[in-house]
């Protein structure tokens, strides 16, 4: 009986443990198999590289789509990965400890902040600055990178901190030894040896700008059309899919879940590169 | 000689301007919408139902409770058994080992919003159920699995062999010992995890809007539609702006956040604490 006992959890726990292969294989069944057909009838060139997106004229196009995410991604990349990096390297090497206990629950906070809020704040405070300043809507590819800019911070700082503590005290001492000051010593000699774990951080927040969904669609504009501007609308991809899902129907609702496959595809290839470098860089 | 000195405070100031920025926009945040959020908590937010004249905010903190618990439901004891799969069970070089570490990794780095649509097309179009906050529970359930299962094994991990072996030698099986002695031993680890995960539940919405659907009432059973505090947040922007309501709806949510937050930093001291006695 006992022996059944032991045997028969075994087998729970395992199966329990497969579940997470189940999950990546349905999601990657479900996605595929009611994305790749309307992909097909589109035809993957026009779908891909179309500009016009007029479901209802039958224009499915979403390069604009393809373009704004990379837009608003490079544009968080750009704000936040700078602020995100010497951040991290304050809390590393400069913080006091009394500082810290106060700055590493602050920066979790940022993480915990959910993204509706982050939205709703960028709607009241960030779009009428925008509109104030540089005039036109406000609700622009520009209001949507300082969201995401922001968004990324916590991703950058926690994951560079932990590059930059990993590297050896002796790197930071040896170029004491040889007479740089302690800033030259913390940029110059530590943070070049923890590039390849702050590397891997600035890849996972490429991840989460490129996914983030909500507050982008409060902030962004939404325009289906290749922004010329930093205060002209974009939109997304996940905007895309989150706007029309709720009423989209046929080969409009399938190009949707399309949209879908293709922001999977580029996630599946932006973790597949994080995890290479996190093995090189063992973090 | 100079020149280093000014080099060094070159870059000491971007460092402090750097941090500067990262905290005044913390405080930007949350200060902005305490302010403007707190003068707009009426007791009628906290009304039984919601009307299109009285936006009440009551039945979305319900659909957020029933939400958190249906999903830690499904998603704990998964995420726990697999973890103990993975630590307790496992040979070394398991293949099997591998690719579940390699599709939780994928599972974390996958965005709400796929999940979003996975679960509409799984749940809500394939098994027939509908917009139902089962179908929501479900999705969350696998999006959080990943998070669970990874803060699981790394208490499991930090248990000390000599708990397991002081087990064995006092003739207790695999099972007793996993259960009695190591479990209880990671539960404050496993604990952090689950609050990590309410925190996550609390604050989704892309994965939610397409598989709970966003009725905003209290649903008689969970086959039935209902929106939560987050969802309640963006169907009020996507009905036209309601400012005063949906500041008050970030109020609530950000002191749901700072509460967690604070709950798990709590654990995490009490976890650190037990390791000095040792």
């Amino acid at each position: 009986m006992k022996k059944f006992r032991e045997a028969l959890m075994r087998v729970i726990f395992l199966i329990s443990a497969c579940i997470s292969i189940l999950a990546v294989a349905l999601i990657c069944l479900f996605l595929f198999a009611n994305g790749i057909p309307a992909i097909g009838k589109i035809g993957l060139f026009n779908f891909l590289t179309g500009t016009e997106w007029e479901p209802l004229y039958g224009y499915f196009g979403i390069l604009p789509m393809i373009v704004g995410s990379i837009y608003v991604t490079a544009g968080a990349i750009l704000l936040g990965v700078p602020v995100g990096i010497l951040t991290a390297l304050f809390l590393a090497r400069f913080c006091p400890r009394r500082l810290y206990k106060v700055l590493k629950p602050a920066i979790d906070l940022l993480a915990g902040i959910p993204s509706v809020v982050y939205g709703f704040f960028g709607l009241m405070v960030v779009v009428p600055a925008i509109r104030d300043i540089f005039g036109g809507y406000g609700s622009s590819l520009l209001a949507a990178s300082i969201i995401l800019g922001i968004m990324i911070l916590p991703t950058i700082i926690g994951v560079s901190e932990a590059a930059i503590r990993a590297v050896p005290d002796s790197y930071y001492e040896g170029s004491l030894a040889l007479g740089a000051s302690h800033e030259r010593s913390v940029f110059f000699s530590v943070l070049p040896a923890a590039k390849s774990g702050v590397f891997a951080s600035v890849i996972l927040g490429i991840g989460r700008a490129i996914g983030e969904t909500m507050a982008v669609v409060m902030v962004a504009g939404n325009q289906a059309i290749i922004p010329s501007a930093l205060t002209e609308g974009v939109r997304t991809l996940t905007a895309n899919i989150v706007l029309e899902m709720g009423y989209a129907a046929d080969l409009h609702r399938e190009s949707l879940i399309a949209t879908g496959v293709v922001l999977f595809v580029f996630i599946l290839i932006i973790n597949l590169s994080f995890s290479v470098i996190k093995r090189r860089a063992k973090v | 000689m100079k020149r280093a000195n000014l080099q060094s405070l070159f870059l000491k100031s971007i460092v402090y301007i750097a941090l500067l920025l990262a905290v005044s926009t913390l405080v930007l945040i949350v200060g902005n919408i305490l302010i403007k959020g707190i003068p707009h908590l009426s007791l009628n937010l906290f009304r039984f139902k919601y009307t299109s004249e009285n936006v009440s905010l009551f039945p979305a903190m319900i659909n957020t409770l029933t939400m958190t618990l249906l999903s830690l439901l499904i998603a704990v004891p998964l995420g726990v058994f697999s973890a103990i799969y993975l630590v307790e069970y496992a040979k070394r070089g398991n293949g099997i080992v591998a690719v579940v570490r390699t599709t939780a990794e994928t599972l974390s780095g996958i965005p709400s919003i796929v999940y979003g649509l996975f679960g509409y097309l799984m749940f809500v179009v394939a098994l027939g159920w509908g917009y139902s906050l089962l179908a929501g529970a479900f999705t969350l359930s696998i999006m959080i699995l990943p998070l669970i299962m990874r803060t699981t094994e790394e208490a499991l991990k930090a248990t000390p062999d000599t708990y397991r072996e002081g087990s064995y030698g006092l003739g207790a099986g695999k099972l007793r010992t996993v259960f009695r002695i190591v479990l209880p031993s990671a539960m404050p680890g496993i604990l952090a995890g689950i609050v990590l995960s309410v925190g996550r539940i609390v604050g989704e919405t892309a994965a939610l809007i397409y598989t709970a659907g966003t009725v905003a009432q209290i649903p008689d059973n969970i086959m039935s539609s209902g929106r939560t505090m987050s969802v309640h947040m963006y169907a009020l922007w996507n009905e036209g702006l309601n400012a005063k309501e949906s500041y008050a709806t970030a109020v609530v949510l950000l002191i749901v956040v700072i509460g967690l937050n604070a709950f798990s930093a709590f654990i995490a001291r009490r976890i650190s604490k037990g390791k000095t006695i040792k």
